[in-house]
């Protein structure tokens, strides 16, 4: 079956997607960034049950400046993950289907993920 | 017209084969991430900056350890699940898929099993 030069529905280079469509796209490219940083958790733990020297190493690592810029994207990412995860199981739930609400829904995700990033940066840096 | 067998109607489990399975683990799974992720995140942030044998003890305290070890199952399972739907959409070449699906299974298996065992033994004070 050939469909190279078939038009996409909605076609991606030209369409303006909806901040709704928006919020849900994200919802998956933030699940697949969370995968990856699944990965420096499993770094940090094991580098502990490796001993103090192999601790100091990674301490060193993840301490440095751009990976502390990368923990803090990864942060806002977990916490938008999860309110909009809570927002999926409230429509898996039956609710908030409406335009209005899901357009509602959509910001008060983004900003409990900011406030939540931010709690949790006050808590590690005060 | 029926095309469905009886049979097939009584299991209910439809084109995919394992019925709405897959969809239930993932929510569950995101229900059981919600308290955890949070936990974890208050408990990286209080230790932000902490030494060796502080990071040592906050791991090993037997409430800590099995929350961890929790943690590190709950979140490859949720991880795989959601990379599957991702590969499954976005990869249109079957052996392509079958692969990225396989390596992703065996990598969620291999870092759980790693920070499990990671957890165990500096709980177990190895």
């Amino acid at each position: 079956m050939s469909s190279d030069n078939r038009p996409l529905s909605p076609h991606l280079q030209v369409y303006r997607l909806p901040f709704t469509a928006i919020t849900s796209i994200s919802h998956r490219i933030s699940g697949v960034m969370l995968s990856g940083g699944a990965l420096v958790l499993v770094y940090w733990v094991f580098a502990a049950a490796s001993g103090p020297q192999a601790y100091a190493t990674a301490s060193a690592f993840l301490g440095s400046l751009p990976v502390q810029l990368l923990m803090f994207i990864w942060s806002f990412v977990l916490f938008y993950h999860l309110c909009n995860g809570i927002r999926h199981l409230i429509w898996d739930a039956g609710y908030g289907f409406e335009l209005d609400a899901a357009r509602r829904g959509g910001q008060i995700v983004i900003g409990s993920a900011a406030a939540l990033t931010l709690i949790a940066w006050l808590i590690a840096l005060v | 017209m029926q095309f469905r067998t009886p049979i097939k109607q009584a299991r209910g489990l439809g084109a995919s084969h394992h019925g709405a399975s897959h969809w239930t683990a993932q929510r569950l799974s995101a229900i059981g991430m919600v308290p955890l992720m949070l936990w974890l995140v208050i408990g990286i942030a209080s230790h932000a900056g902490a030494g060796y044998s502080e990071t040592i003890a906050w791991m090993a305290s037997p409430f800590n350890a099995v929350l961890l070890v929790l943690m590190f199952g709950v979140l490859f399972y949720h991880a795989s699940l959601g990379l599957q739907v991702v590969l499954e959409d976005y990869v249109s070449h079957k052996g392509v898929r079958l692969a990225l699906l396989i390596g992703v299974r065996f990598l969620a298996l291999l870092l759980a099993t790693t920070g499990i065992f990671a957890v165990l033994k500096i709980a177990f004070g190895g």
